[in-house]
């Protein structure tokens, strides 16, 4: 069990996304160019860790939004905004979600976001929330 | 003017200016209890549920099916759905019930079961419900920092200077869409300036706050509004799932989410399906909570004219509070759109979240004049920021904020505005004049900024938001500058990010990025003398308002040496019947030589025997011991004075007129506004006494009366008192000689 606040407990072994050691993002890298914005993105064991943290205090459905999270954190920024707008009611054909899913679960190894994803285009196929078919 | 006066004058009153509305269910135009909102119930076959609400599972609309699959947690529905609902009020109003019991029961109810055990709650016991139910150990604050000229050394003042007041996040929003990046970079820098660890947002369309957020720009979203019906969640361009997705990868970013929802949305929006208001919020509440949502901005936020427009909706409000922090959900409580015209409701209705206290009192206090609020808040304004922490002080209550001095507040504003003027010339972003920074630090509003041409901003700011530069460049930009805290606070944010320590409920950063959460920091209030008590080190420094003075030296300016006109010569013994005596105090003319209101000793003596003098009577002076009280001192001149009639004065300015057969208590006259009197009410003063000896026809010397003398004056009113009566000494009354003959 990771102790809570990581930052404080778990800083020696905490990690961006893409590696780069905690202790490593410095002023004086932001000053010689070496530290960038992708080096201040959250690693999904982080975010497991969280997540584990959380569900043991009790709060489940955030602690699953944090295995979501974990899963979207090596989804590229722009196609995060990209698959949050297909996803909007109205937005996308059956296929366009089950192609979402699929790329989630293939692509990204995201099965829990994927799965959400089927479950919105069931659910969005007996509401009548895909996208219309006259639609622009 | 026809019919009654008084109701003229009530027509006139700010609280007249509102608008009162009878309740109307099927337009959805009522707080709780429509007769069309659906009893309790819940049916689950194999795990699943199969009817919800007295709706079955084959007539669920898209918020029941997520409700159904996420919003409760089935090991827990039976048991709670067979609890009668009074039972749960009573755990939640019982303060020897933990907040854990609470918590896990709610998990298991479904919309309908909530509404029901808030019907069975007054607001007092909803309060009491709250203070235990909120989830983090410590309330907190919000502040709204936004101007209409969207200008960025302004907001980097405000920013910096809502940070050292001491709330706990900043929101800020536009007019301009384009000026999203920027005023949030504004925020950022001048929050960072004021305190490290102050968390920021900006308030903007969904995508476009997302892309900012991954800039660093910001580091919480609570802007993911979600309705209590089908029609109005897609009207708002979102589904639960979309909005759970959109949680999700905020989350992945290190962002902290909190969803917005709040009573009277629906009805707004035309689809409230002739539900109550408080109804629909129950199902936005178990929508957020399956979603995933930390937590959730409700208290009817800028819908909240609606429910104040209709019978028990201030109430209804709370109630929703207290449904999100059931479940377990970070409450920004409201108080932030404007809901009323009178001071009188708006305060009264803030004390429902105040005092038990919230996880954000405010979900945005306008640390901004109402004027140049962009969200239609400022119902409490940056005016009201004294009243605020006042309120604080009077009621050993934290309000999440501190007050400042105007030394403190011209430092930290300045440095601000510097901050945001050094990254845009370190960025080649149009410079920011020094004027500029200057009069950001001196401005009341953006009414006081010299105009700035905001073109080459929107350029510039679309030009960043599509570049690769992000916060890191900024805290290069700030170190370069001679920024290095501001620079290395804005890093330290960077770096928390990859701990996400504060995605968890209800988390703030306190003094040194400490952070606080349902995790480290939860509420364990259990009634008195637990959880978190106002004490220490906080509640010195929220006694301690910058208007607050040390009352030591507070009457120095009535102090002075002693009359040398006026000489003891012995004890005072009874004289003829042409005279008047007049009794002063132990300090009067000696250690207190002027009156409250300014009136020297010496010349207030003048008057009295002069008035005395004009009715042909003679006054004689003699001093009391032993005693500082006002009624005795007259009383014991009335016992020396040959006519039985005397003036007693105590050394602040308070007269009586008395005589020898009246009782202590009782007098002829009555000077007890001392502060509005003049030396010819003393004058007067002395005419009466000397007619009353002489046994004339007598009018009352008018005095006039201000009733607010009292509340300025008190604390000097005591402390003269407190003064004379030091004076006391075991002494017989002593026979003073003043030196001087009335001209009359």
């Amino acid at each position: 069990m990771p102790t809570y606040p990581l930052y404080d407990n778990e800083g020696d072994t905490l990690q961006a996304a893409n590696g780069r050691p905690l202790r490593d993002v410095t002023i004086e890298g932001a000053l010689d160019g070496s530290l960038r914005i992708e080096d201040l993105q959250v690693h999904r064991s982080a975010l497991l860790a969280q997540a584990e943290i959380a569900r043991t205090a009790g709060y489940v459905p955030l602690a699953q939004n944090f295995a979501r999270a974990a899963e979207l954190t090596v989804v590229p920024r722009g196609e995060i905004i990209e698959m949050y707008n297909v996803l909007r009611p109205g937005r996308a054909r059956r296929e366009e979600l089950d192609a979402l899913a699929d790329r989630l679960e293939q692509q990204f190894a995201a099965p829990l976001c994927a799965a959400m994803v089927r479950e919105a285009a069931e659910v969005y196929t007996a509401r009548g929330l895909l996208r219309h078919p006259d639609a622009l | 003017m026809a019919g009654l006066k008084r109701f003229r004058v009530l027509e006139e009153r700010d609280i007249n200016r509102e608008t009162f509305v009878e309740s109307w269910p099927e337009a959805g135009l009522m707080v709780a209890d429509s007769p069309y909102d659906p009893a309790p119930s819940i049916r689950i076959v194999d795990g699943r549920i199969v009817e919800l609400d007295g709706r079955a599972e084959e007539d669920f609309d898209t918020l029941d099916v997520y409700i159904a699959r996420h919003g409760i947690d089935l090991a827990v529905a039976p048991e709670a759905m067979a609890l009668d609902s009074l039972t749960i009020a009573h755990m939640l109003a019982d303060i020897n019930v933990p907040r854990a019991l609470v918590l896990r029961l709610a998990t298991g109810c479904t919309p309908a079961k909530l509404v029901d055990i808030m019907r069975h709650m007054n607001v007092l016991e909803m309060m009491n419900g709250l203070a235990k139910m909120r989830v983090r150990r410590i309330p907190a604050n919000q502040a709204h920092v936004t101007n209409r000229r969207e200008n960025p050394a302004l907001l980097a003042a405000d920013a910096a200077e809502a940070a050292l007041r001491g709330f706990a996040e900043l929101e800020t929003t536009v007019g301009v869409a384009r000026a999203a990046p920027f005023n949030a970079l504004a925020i950022l820098v001048g929050a960072q300036t004021g305190r490290g660890g102050v968390m920021t947002q900006c308030a903007v369309e969904e995508s476009l706050g997302l892309r900012i957020a991954m800039k660093g720009l910001t580091t919480y979203a609570e802007t993911l509004s979600v309705y209590g019906t089908e029609q109005a969640f897609v009207d708002g361009d979102d589904s639960p799932w979309s909005k759970a997705f959109l949680a999700s990868a905020y989350a992945s970013r290190g962002v902290k989410v909190r969803f917005t929802s709040g009573t009277g949305s629906e009805a707004l929006m035309g689809s409230a399906e002739q539900r109550s208001m408080l109804y629909l919020e129950a199902r936005c509440l178990c929508v957020t909570r399956g979603a995933g949502s930390q937590g959730v901005q409700n208290g009817s936020i800028s819908c909240i004219a609606l429910p104040e427009s209709l019978p028990g909706g201030v109430r209804a409000v709370l109630a929703e509070n207290l449904m999100a922090s059931m479940l377990g959900l970070e409450v920004a409580s409201g108080n932030d759109a404007l809901a009323s015209h009178s001071a009188i409701r708006k305060s009264a209705k803030l004390m429902l979240q105040f005092i038990p206290g919230t996880d954000f009192i405010f979900s945005g206090y306008s640390a901004v004049p109402r004027k140049d609020n962009m969200f239609g808040g400022g119902n409490f304004d940056a005016d009201d920021l004294d009243d605020y922490a006042v309120l604080q002080r009077d009621m050993q209550i934290d309000g999440g904020t501190r007050s400042i001095t105007e030394d403190e507040a011209e430092a930290i504003r300045r440095r601000g505005a510097q901050a945001i003027q050094a990254v845009y010339a370190e960025l080649g972003f149009p410079v920011i004049a020094d004027d500029e920074v200057e009069a950001a630090v001196q401005a009341h509003s953006s009414d006081d900024m010299p105009v700035r041409d905001i073109v080459p901003d929107l350029v510039a700011a679309d030009a960043f938001l599509a570049g690769d530069r992000s916060m890191v460049d900024v805290v290069a930009a700030l170190a370069r500058r001679g920024f290095a805290d501001v620079a290395e606070h804005l890093l330290t944010m960077g770096r928390q990010r990859i701990a996400a320590d504060y995605l968890q409920p209800a988390a703030i950063f306190g003094r040194d990025f400490v952070v606080q959460s349902a995790i480290n920091q939860p509420n364990d209030y259990t009634g008195p003398g637990t959880g978190y008590r106002v004490e220490g080190a906080r509640w010195h420094e929220m006694s301690h308002i910058h208007q607050a003075k040390s009352p030591r030296d507070f009457i120095v300016d009535r102090l002075g040496s002693p009359i040398e006109s006026l000489a003891g010569y012995g004890n005072a013994k009874r004289g003829g019947s042409t005279e008047v005596v007049v009794a002063i105090g132990p300090a009067f003319g000696r250690i207190i030589t002027k009156t409250i209101g300014g009136l020297d000793h010496e010349e207030v003596l003048k008057a009295v025997l002069t008035g005395i003098a004009e009715e042909g009577l003679i006054g004689r002076v003699v001093r009391i011991w032993r005693s500082s009280d006002c009624a005795e001192i007259g009383h014991v001149g009335a016992k020396l004075s040959g006519s039985g009639v005397s003036i007693g004065i105590q050394s602040r300015g308070t007269s009586i007129i008395h005589r020898v057969d009246l009782a202590r208590l009782n007098n002829l006259e009555l000077f007890s506004q001392s502060p509005s009197m003049t030396l010819d009410t003393y004058r007067a003063m002395g005419r009466n006494a000397a007619r009353y000896a002489a046994g004339k026809m007598t009018t009352p010397v008018p005095v006039s009366v201000d009733n607010w003398a009292r509340l300025r004056l008190i604390v000097k009113t005591a402390l003269l008192h407190r003064r004379e009566s030091e004076e006391i000494r075991d002494l017989p009354p002593e026979a003073l000689r003043f030196d001087w003959e009335p001209e009359v």
